[in-house]
């Protein structure tokens, strides 16, 4: 069987292109403003509260933020494990990767009581928080995947040098994705979080969400360049995905499991699980059906190979999922009340004691937004001005 | 001396007015580069008021505290300049007062609750850029100079004894700034204990007549507060959580 | 090479009486009450932020609180007042920071959360209040006394 050379193309400038490109930019205008709006005001002009003080803008970048990590995954599969089907998609991972995480960052800085403190944070570092950490994580995932992109495009830069650099990448982003999900885990306080799990959890969501974005818009990015896409490929990644989904599902069990085992638990886990309204809903029929049963069912219930079409169903279906699952961990964990003293009921004047309520307003969705936009128009804008799509992605030219 | 300074500068380093003067060199000065004549003079290594030999803390009679009394806040509000806005959501409180139902026998008791100053204080450990601290002497503090305003703080303390300020501020008390976009919280009037007083809580508390808050040095076996502790029973809020506060409760 | 250090050297000994209004080049600095500073003006001019800083760091982690060289007692002799007598905040381009600040762009971060007038005088509430949308509490601009009152002391203040 003839398997063409892989050539990577920049994607052509087309009318569909700039539309994405309006599309993108209006969103990030709007980010803009939001911010502009809430750092001339203060976040009194937002939902959030001194009850839930980490809302819709966390929930968006924790979210970037962890799927940046997965992204990275089918670069990784390649030169980490070997499976050379997905060679030809390094490249674009990788700046996906990139693309996700500065996305994911900017809300998070945006959303900052004193962003023009982004340099004191830079200059003054406490080794005992998991935030400082994650500072350093973030930025040395940045240049590690910087390094492995330029390690795979340079020709003058000999190829064994890809497995050691994807090794380190793949390593690395392990320990960024720890640490995000330490970031939850290691909070004794709140019932909702203070588990170990955390941390492993968050990498299993990490596959799911990156690979789900990255099937999105590798078919995005191969229909405004009218590259053939083969179907083979689409059911291979959706295949590996709807694995991930499932790995998703079983962390999320254990750690419900163990915290229904602990008395202490008890409270929060029926919050979450039964009388918690919203976050009940999202948990059940978002998170765990939409999110995870459903996709399931949809990839392994059919032997035929998958659809274009079903493929973007099920990574839909899966980003909602994640969105889902993500709110109720950051902002269902703070909305149950914190048990000041074991065994008593709390009431006060500052809302101890009550389940804390949150609506999200226009300013903080803005700025969530403008994040996945930035993500997307970052990985646009290097789809266009980089070499990084593979000109031609049919069956025939799979190599492996 | 064991204080952190944001920047990892030595205090000795940095000249004072104190020194300036100190030194009899104003005349000399005026004709030498500047930044080269104070580092010759030097620094004095000023005394410093906070005393790692201390440990400040508060004791909460919750039998004498009154349920519908809350001269502690009214207080706090007026020392500290916190007046809010009616909105219990977003407004800062940096004291509150807050009732304990025991469940199984349905026995209520009022406390106020605020920053509680622990010995090992989640806040603390997870505050990125090192602005929320712990003083030698216990007290718990904000340096909100570099406080980022993450709020991570707010997440970790198991007390929510940490609030965000959500608005722009003015005409703030001298010895309490504040201002949008940092987090701030109980201070255990850090300025009145450093001049040798008590905080305005307690002070309030002792003129309404109930005394049911006592304020002292924990470390002081002669201090009425480690008295009362040693003698009589006491607990701390979360005491699962093994903090070690500075504030204890006793008759809950 | 010899030319450009002429230059440099020219640039440098004119910058250092940058600061005087009279021939004026520089900002206009309000005149301030009570006795002048030993150090000088041009020492306080240059190195007044590491002094802030330095008390700064003193009181925050050291406890000492020294009400000499406190930023509360810049302002019983920087004060700067307007028309009516009443002092003005930082928020107004006559404040004594701003005249300095404004003229070298560089941002004031103190006074977000330190008071920028003498500590018995009562500030009016931040400007921001005022633009915010029906939402939030008006802050008398739905009451049209209280609206008037401050549309007239816009119209009067200069720009």
């Amino acid at each position: 069987m003839a398997i063409d050379r892989t050539l990577y193309r920049e994607i052509p400038v087309t009318n569909g292109l700039w539309a994405s490109a309006a599309v993108l930019m209006a969103f990030l205008l709007g980010a803009f403003a939001s911010f502009v709006y809430v750092e001339h005001h203060g976040h009194i002009v937002t939902g959030m509260t001194n009850q839930i003080v980490w809302g819709m803008p966390h929930v968006f970048a924790i979210f970037l933020i962890v799927a940046a990590s997965g992204a990275l995954n089918v670069a990784s599969i390649a030169s980490v494990f070997g499976k050379m089907a997905y060679k030809p998609l390094s490249r674009l991972s990788g700046v996906l990767a990139m693309a996700l995480l500065a996305g994911g960052l900017a809300v998070l800085v945006l959303d900052l009581g004193r962003p023009d403190r982004l340099i004191v944070q830079m200059t003054h570092f406490n080794f005992t928080s998991i935030f400082t950490w994650n500072i350093l994580l973030y930025s040395g995932f940045m240049g590690i995947v910087a390094v492995y992109l330029w390690v795979q495009m340079d020709r003058s830069v000999d190829p064994k040098w890809t497995k050691p650099a994807g090794l380190a990448a793949f390593v690395w982003r392990l320990a960024l994705t720890t640490g995000t999900g330490s970031i939850f885990g290691w909070l004794v306080a709140r019932p909702g979080y203070d588990a170990a799990i955390m941390a492993p959890m968050f990498i299993a969501m990490s596959f799911a969400f990156g690979l789900a974005i990255f099937i999105l818009v590798l078919q995005g990015l191969c229909r405004l360049a009218d590259t053939p896409l083969g179907q083979g490929l689409i059911t291979r990644l959706t295949r590996l995905l709807a694995l991930f989904v499932a790995v998703v599902l079983y962390f999320t069990a254990v750690q419900h499991l163990t915290n229904l085992y602990a008395q202490e638990h008890a409270g929060f886990e029926a919050f979450i699980l039964r009388d918690g309204g919203l976050y009940t809903l999202l948990f059940w029929w978002v998170q765990v059906l939409l999110g995870g049963l459903l996709p399931l069912a949809l990839v392994y219930g059919r032997s035929a190979p998958v659809t274009a079409g079903l493929a973007r169903v099920v990574a839909a279906l899966v980003i909602i999922g994640g969105i889902a699952q993500v709110y109720v961990i950051v902002v269902g964990g703070q909305a149950y009340p914190m048990q000041l003293f074991p065994g008593y009921e709390v009431s006060s004047s500052f809302l101890d004691g009550e389940v804390a309520a949150y609506t999200p307003r226009l300013p903080e969705i803005a700025l969530g937004l403008g994040g996945v936009a930035l993500a997307l128009f970052a990985t646009g804008l290097g789809a266009k001005i980089l070499r990084i799509l593979p000109s031609n992605l049919s069956d025939h030219n799979l190599p492996g | 001396m064991t204080f952190r300074m944001p920047n990892g500068a030595k205090l000795a380093d940095k000249p004072t007015r104190r020194d300036f003067f100190k030194s009899g060199a104003a005349f000399a000065t005026m004709t030498l580069a500047p930044g080269v004549t104070l580092m010759a003079f030097g620094g004095s290594a000023a005394s410093a008021v906070v005393d790692a030999g201390k440990r400040w803390g508060l004791l909460i009679d919750t039998s004498k505290c009154a349920d519908d009394c809350d001269a502690c806040v009214t207080a706090c509000k007026t020392e500290n300049g916190w007046e809010g806005n009616g909105d219990a959501e977003r407004d800062v409180q940096w004291i509150r007062k807050v009732t304990l139902r025991n469940k199984a026998t349905g026995h209520e008791s009022s406390m106020p609750v605020m920053c509680q100053h622990c010995e090992s204080p989640p806040c603390v450990d997870v505050c990125p850029t090192g602005a929320s601290f712990k003083r030698d002497d216990g007290i718990v503090l904000v340096d909100k100079h570099i406080c980022i305003g993450c709020r991570y703080c707010m997440m970790a303390c198991p007390f929510k004894a940490r609030s965000f300020v959500h608005e722009p501020v003015n005409n703030q008390k001298p010895h309490a700034p504040r201002g949008q976009g940092t987090v701030e919280g109980c201070t255990l009037c850090v300025h009145r204990v450093d001049a040798g007083g008590i905080p305005a809580c307690v002070e309030s508390c002792s003129a309404t007549g109930n005394g049911a808050m006592l304020f002292g040095d924990l470390l002081d076996p002669t201090s009425e507060i480690a008295q009362r502790l040693a003698e009589f029973p006491s607990v701390a809020l979360r005491p699962d959580l093994d903090l070690n506060p500075g504030v204890r409760y006793a008759e809950i | 090479m010899i030319l450009t250090r002429i230059f440099l050297a020219l640039c440098l000994f004119l910058s250092a009486g940058a600061l005087s209004a009279a021939d004026g080049v520089g900002p206009d600095i309000p005149q301030a009450t009570g006795e002048p500073h030993p150090e000088g003006n041009d020492y306080m001019r240059r190195w007044h932020m590491e002094m802030l800083k330095h008390d700064r760091d003193l009181t925050m982690y050291l406890g000492i609180r020294p009400t000499d060289t406190s930023l509360a007692e810049c302002f019983e002799c920087h004060t700067v007042r307007d028309e009516a007598g009443t002092p003005v905040t930082v928020e107004d381009e006559r404040h004594f920071c701003r005249a300095c600040h404004d003229y070298a762009a560089v941002k004031v971060d103190c006074f977000d959360c330190h008071r920028s007038t003498p500590v018995d005088f009562d500030e009016p509430s931040p400007h921001a209040f005022l633009t915010r949308g029906p939402r939030f509490r008006s802050w008398g601009a739905d009451d049209p006394e209280v609206l008037l009152a401050y549309l007239s002391q816009v119209m009067t203040e200069p720009n």
